[in-house]
This record gives structure tokens, sequence and C-alpha cells, in this order.
């Protein structure tokens, strides 16, 4: 890493708070995103008649009305911290994938396969090996998208997403086939992992574990990369590859291993979905946490520490969605008309992001950005290695 | 399929027409693309445009039947499939508008749309998942033939030659006109585009709504042919492999046309198989279009070099 040490004062990457400034940057803009993207809701919901003041006082009540409001939430959170992990961390390095959804049903089955090559393993042990096969796979699967971008230049969002419907096929072809369990008929399922080799509830709560999971792997990530040389490693290579080059960094390696982290990370929501909830693998598992995890990323502006806040945040509005139609009665797909508003407002707003340092004067948000002065440089567009 | 006397010679059969009935979204998705990509932009978001024009269409053939039964039936599904081309030009509007701002990404634009316009189909489409509406209208071919498997293979809707006329009109346009040339500028160059006055964002925008509109009269023959109806689980990804369709021919209008016969045989080679009775891992057949596509972007592109007729500012970030 020395040829790194040695780049390091002329790039205007390193940050120097705990907190990255970039962190900062996208909890502003996302709540801007998020108050624009309510009121253009509104003004959706008002022509289809609809209050919508009451459309928001149930989105708030479902969300974070009540303790059961909040584990609903916390819930639909848990997947979202992960696969939203597939996009933000390849974007590091400048690849856009959306192949979330292909990781959570690979991890999946590979968990429940490991669960049943271990019949006489102690919990623990079985326990182990379904994260770790489940992720590997994950991994493997994103990595051969990075791979094919790499030494092919195969457009990466394009392969990532036909590798979503392959995935599927997989999955139903082994939950049909060889990993058929007899006993499933209603709904064709592979073989249950067991009831001993359950994952259980975070202690004192009745949210299961995959939620600690999510945050400790968006806590690690950030870590990773904001305060690690790998992570520097990486944001040169998203910047400019041809810089990463001269500095003797390998665009390959990092490139593959960003999109191997971020493939784990979506597998181990298929993981948790299986050893946490179902129980065995089944297409239940296609749910559409990967394409969830796409906008929860984006909102976080592709870093790691914003994902946090904003899955819990959008896990809520995800969660509020069935009282919506019962009390207001707008139908099941208006949460997913506001997560397109979202989704375009906030890719509208990247072209105010990187101008955000213009704007720090005004007053309300000087107190918040005094945090954020010391590391903000302008940072490259997103997809601008791709050039 | 019912026993027909035909044994075997099903299978080929089944998958010609299928590969003339599933091509012809794909013939107009990719149609739509290419002119978008070669006005030097990517719209990732077909897919979603392509729901919204299977919505659309089927609500307003629908609409037209109840509301004004003496045309509906013989003009309904037409009407449908003009507003289906409206409502996905609006959406490419906003792909269009969008992607004009500084900074933004027409990739990650095009996800937006995907999502925004299949949530918005899926919302407005509601009340549509359970009624009828008057359907296009096909052409017999097979009126010589006795056999009933024959004749339903070559009833082909009109869509089809409608597409497959639209292919060389748009390769002419690209070639011999004032308008084509002018796309054809901004897609390879903006500052030769600046140089000669042009407007880049606008000539975009008309691409990518025209582009759209096509992707939306390709939606309406889901909803208003094959399969026929309105449901959530209309799409299955023709919008996106038709992104890929578009790299595999090169950016000609007229090899899309064969490529999108490619994608729909391949597509109908599940169903064939089942027909005669081959259903083990019937869900490994069905994702064949998939896997061929991808085989097919592995080996057309490269690392190394440009891609031989590829718009020189395609995937360019905007400054």
């Amino acid at each position: 890493m020395s040829e790194l040490n040695a780049t390091r004062p002329t790039l205007a990457f390193r940050t120097k708070r705990l907190i990255p400034a970039s962190f900062i940057d996208a909890m502003i803009i996302s709540f801007v995103a998020l108050v624009i993207s309510l009121a253009l809701f509104g003004l959706f919901v008002m022509f289809s008649g609809v209050n919508p003041l009451d459309v928001y006082y149930w989105m708030g009540r479902g969300a974070f009305g009540n303790s059961y409001a909040w584990r609903n939430t916390m819930i639909h959170a848990a997947p979202l911290l992960l696969t939203a992990l597939c996009v933000a961390v390849p974007a590091r390095v400048g690849m856009m994938i959306i192949g979330g959804e292909g990781c959570v049903l690979l991890g999946g089955l590979f968990a429940a396969l490991a669960a049943h090559m271990l019949p006489n393993a102690p919990p623990l042990i079985v326990q182990i090996a379904m994260v770790v096969v489940g992720m590997t796979a994950g991994g493997v699967w994103i990595g051969i998208a990075g791979a094919l971008r790499q030494f092919r230049g195969v457009n990466e969002t394009i392969s990532s997403l036909l590798m979503n419907y392959i995935a599927l096929a997989i999955l139903n072809h082994c939950v049909e086939g060889p990993m058929h369990d007899p006993t499933s008929l209603n709904h064709p399922s592979s073989w249950p992992i067991g009831a001993a080799n359950m994952f259980g509830n975070i202690p004192g709560t009745e949210i299961h574990v995959g939620l600690l999971f999510g945050i400790i792997a968006c806590v690690l990530c950030s870590i990773l990369m904001d305060h690690s040389s790998v992570g520097l490693a990486t944001r040169v290579v998203g910047g400019n590859v041809r810089a990463a080059r001269v500095a003797g960094i390998s665009v390959a390696k990092y490139s593959l291993m960003a999109c191997f982290i971020g493939g784990a990370a979506a597998a181990l929501t298929g993981v948790v979905e299986v050893a946490a909830v179902h129980g065995h693998a089944n297409d239940s598992l296609a749910a559409g946490y990967g394409y969830a995890g796409i906008l929860v990323a984006f909102v976080a502006r592709q870093n790691p520490l914003a994902i946090i806040p904003v899955a819990i945040l959008l896990g809520g509005v995800g969660g509020s969605g069935d009282l919506l139609q019962m009390q207001v009665h707008l139908n099941s797909a208006s949460v997913q008309v506001f997560q397109g508003i979202l989704f375009l407002v906030i890719l509208g707003l990247d072209t105010w992001a990187g101008r955000l340092h213009e704007i720090r004067n005004i007053w309300a948000l000087r107190i918040i950005s005094k945090y954020a002065s010391g590391g903000y440089k302008k940072r490259p567009a997103l997809g601008a290695a791709n050039a | 399929m019912p026993d027909s006397g035909i044994g075997l010679w099903g299978v080929p059969l089944a998958i010609f027409s299928g590969a003339i009935r599933n091509s012809t979204p794909f013939i107009f998705v990719s149609l739509g693309e290419t002119l978008t990509e070669r006005s030097g932009r990517i719209n990732l978001g077909q897919e979603g445009t392509l729901v919204m024009g299977a919505m659309a269409g089927f609500g307003v053939s629908h609409l037209t039947e109840v509301y004004w039964p003496s045309v509906g039936t013989a003009l309904g599904p037409w009407f449908g499939v003009i507003c289906a081309g409206l409502a996905a030009a609006v959406l490419g509007v906003i792909h269009a508008w969008l992607c004009s701002q500084p900074r933004v990404n027409d990739i990650a634009v095009g996800i937006g749309i995907m999502i925004f316009g299949t949530g918005l189909a899926f919302y407005l489409g509601k009340p549509l998942v359970g009624p009828t509406a008057p359907q296009l209208p096909a052409i017999n071919l097979g009126g010589w033939s006795s056999s009933e498997p024959v004749r339903a293979a070559l009833r082909i809707n009109w869509l089809f030659f409608i597409g497959v006329a639209v292919a060389p009109l748009m390769a002419w346009w690209f070639k011999n006109t004032r308008w084509g040339l002018i796309v054809r500028t901004v897609g390879e160059s903006t500052d030769a585009a600046r140089a000669m006055g042009y407007s880049v964002n606008s000539v975009r925008l008309y691409a990518t709504a025209a582009g759209a509109f096509l992707a939306g009269v390709g939606g309406s023959f889901l909803s208003l042919y094959y399969p026929g109806s309105w449901n959530e689980g209309l799409n299955s990804g023709q919008g996106l492999m038709a992104v890929a369709l578009v790299i595999f021919a090169r950016w000609n209008p007229i090899y899309c046309v064969f490529a999108a016969l490619l994608f729909g045989g391949a597509k109908a080679l599940g169903p064939a198989l089942q027909s005669i009775g081959v259903s083990k891992g019937h869900y490994l057949f069905d994702a064949t279009p998939y896997i061929l596509t991808l085989l097919i972007m592995i080996a057309t592109c490269s690392a190394s070099r440009n891609l031989s007729g590829a718009p020189g500012e395609l995937g360019k970030a905007t400054a």
C-alpha cells in the first residue's frame, strides 16, 4: 500500500471525521427529496379524490405510530439495509448493479442447501455454514456481472438484471426438482432447514436478527469505504479509472471486490429470510427486496451509513401500504407510485448535489454543515467511469 | 395443445408462431430504443414505458367499448394503441427532461422510470384487472391449410407487419433525411451538433419521446393481443432485453427485426417443448431468452474497443 500512501495527500477524498461529509450531504438531500416527493405524491392522490393530509397521517401512523408499527417498520427495513448495499458498494467503483433480487434468491437457496448438507451438525455450525455458503453464492453471482463488465465490457446494469430472471429460474427449478420437499404440496419448497437451526429474534424484541445483521453490515461497509485504504482505492477506481491505473491500483481487483461484497450482503437477506422467517427456500423469497434496495441506495446517495435511516424510513412507507389501503382506500400500488416519484426526484436532485457547498451559507443548513465543512470536496458523478 | 396429428412437427411450428407473436413487442421496443440510442442516450426505462403502454392501451380500448359501443369493437383497440404510445411518450419526456439536467446519469434515470412507470401503471390499472377489452385484429394467412395448428400459427397480428414495415422506414429515415442526419450527428458528436447550431437536448427529447412511443405501442400488443389481458405479471423484462437486443443488432433498425425474431423464438422454446410433453426443467427452458441475451452480450461486447456501429456519445457522462 506504499504507493497509495504516496498519492494520498494529492487526492482530496480523505475524510477527517468519523461521520463523513458525504453522509451529511446524503441526509440533507434525501430529506429535501422526501419532502418534494411527499408533496408530489399528495398532488397525485388529490387527483384520485383522496385528501393528502389523510394520506400523510396514515403513512406516519402506519410507519411509526405505535410499537406495533415500529416493529413492522423494522421488519420491513431489515432486508432493505442489505439489498441496498448491493447497489451502494459497487456504485463506489462506478458500477450500477441492480441484481440484488437474484442474490436474495440464490442466498436463500444455498442456505437451504447448506443446512441439508449438514444434517447432524450442531445448530451453530449449521447457521454459520448457511451464512457463509449463502453469502458466497451471492458474492460470486454479482462477481460474475462485475467480471463481465471488467473483462468483456458487458453493461453490468443490464447483465445483473437479466441474471435476476435466471436466478429465479434456478430457484424454481431447484425447489420443484432436485431440492423438492415432497411434503410441500401446495407451495413447492426446498427441504426444511430444521427448527433447531432457525435464527432467533434480537433479545428483548420480536424482530429477527436480520435487522442487526443489516445494521452491522452497513457500519462495516461504511468503515471499509470511508475509513480504510481499501475504501480510498475503490473511490479512486470509481472516480477515474485511468488515475487509478497510474497510481498502481488494480481496477479489476477492487471492482470485483466491491461486487462480491455487494452480492454477499444482498444474499444475506435471502439467508435470513430462509433461516429466520420461512424455514425453507421457495419463491416467496422473490418479494422484491432486491428492487426496493435500489431505491434505498439511491436515496441514501450510495452512502452505506445513510442507508440505515433511509431504509428505516422507506421500510416504514412500505409497511404502511396496507393501512393506506384500509383507511383511505388507496390501492396497494400507491406505495410503488410514491417510490417511483421519490426515485425520480432524488435523481433530479443529483444536479444540485455537487453544488451543495454553494448553498451552505443558508443559515438553516449552517449548523449541520459545520460538521461537514472539513472533508467535503466535489465528488465525481456516479457512472462517470463508464465513459 | 390438443392432439392435432402433426406430432413432432408441432415443435417447430410452435416456435415459429411463438417467434412471430413474442417478437412483436421486442420489435417495437428495440426500434424505439435504437432511435433513442442513436441520439446518444440510453433509455433503460423502456420496461416501465412498455408496462405503461400496455395498461393505457388496454384501458382505452376497454373504455371505448364501454362508452362508445358502436365503434368500440373495431376502432377501440387502434385508439388504444395510439394512446398507449402517447402515455409512454410522456414517460419518455420525463426521462429526457431529467437527463438534460447537468450531472444526471441516464442509466440511473432509466431505473427510476422503470420503477415509476411500473408503479403508475399498476396503480392506474388496478380497476382494469378482470374486465375484457376488444382485441387487435389478426390476418389469417393460413386459410389454405386444413390443419388447425397451422392456421393458428399463421394468424398473424397487424402490429407485427407494422413493426416489420417501420424498421426499413427508420433505416431509410436515418440515412436519407435531414432529421435522421441531425439525430445521428447528436448521437455521434455533441460538439459537432452544437457547432451546427442544433440543440442537443431538444433533439434527444424528441428521440426519447418517439422511442418511448414505439415502446408503448409494443406494450399495447401485450395487453391487446397476446396474452391479451391486463394484469401485473404482463411484462417479463421485454423492455430491458430490448436494450441488450439493440446492442446485438448494432443499432441497425433492420437487424433489430431479426434479433427480435430470434429472441421471440427463444421465448417460445419452453412452451413448445412443454406442448410435446417435455416438462422436466421447464423453468430452465423458460429462462432461455435471458441466458441467450446474456451470452449474446458476452459474445458481442468488448472491453478494449468501441463497438462498431455504436453512437459515439453513448454512455458518456453529461458534463
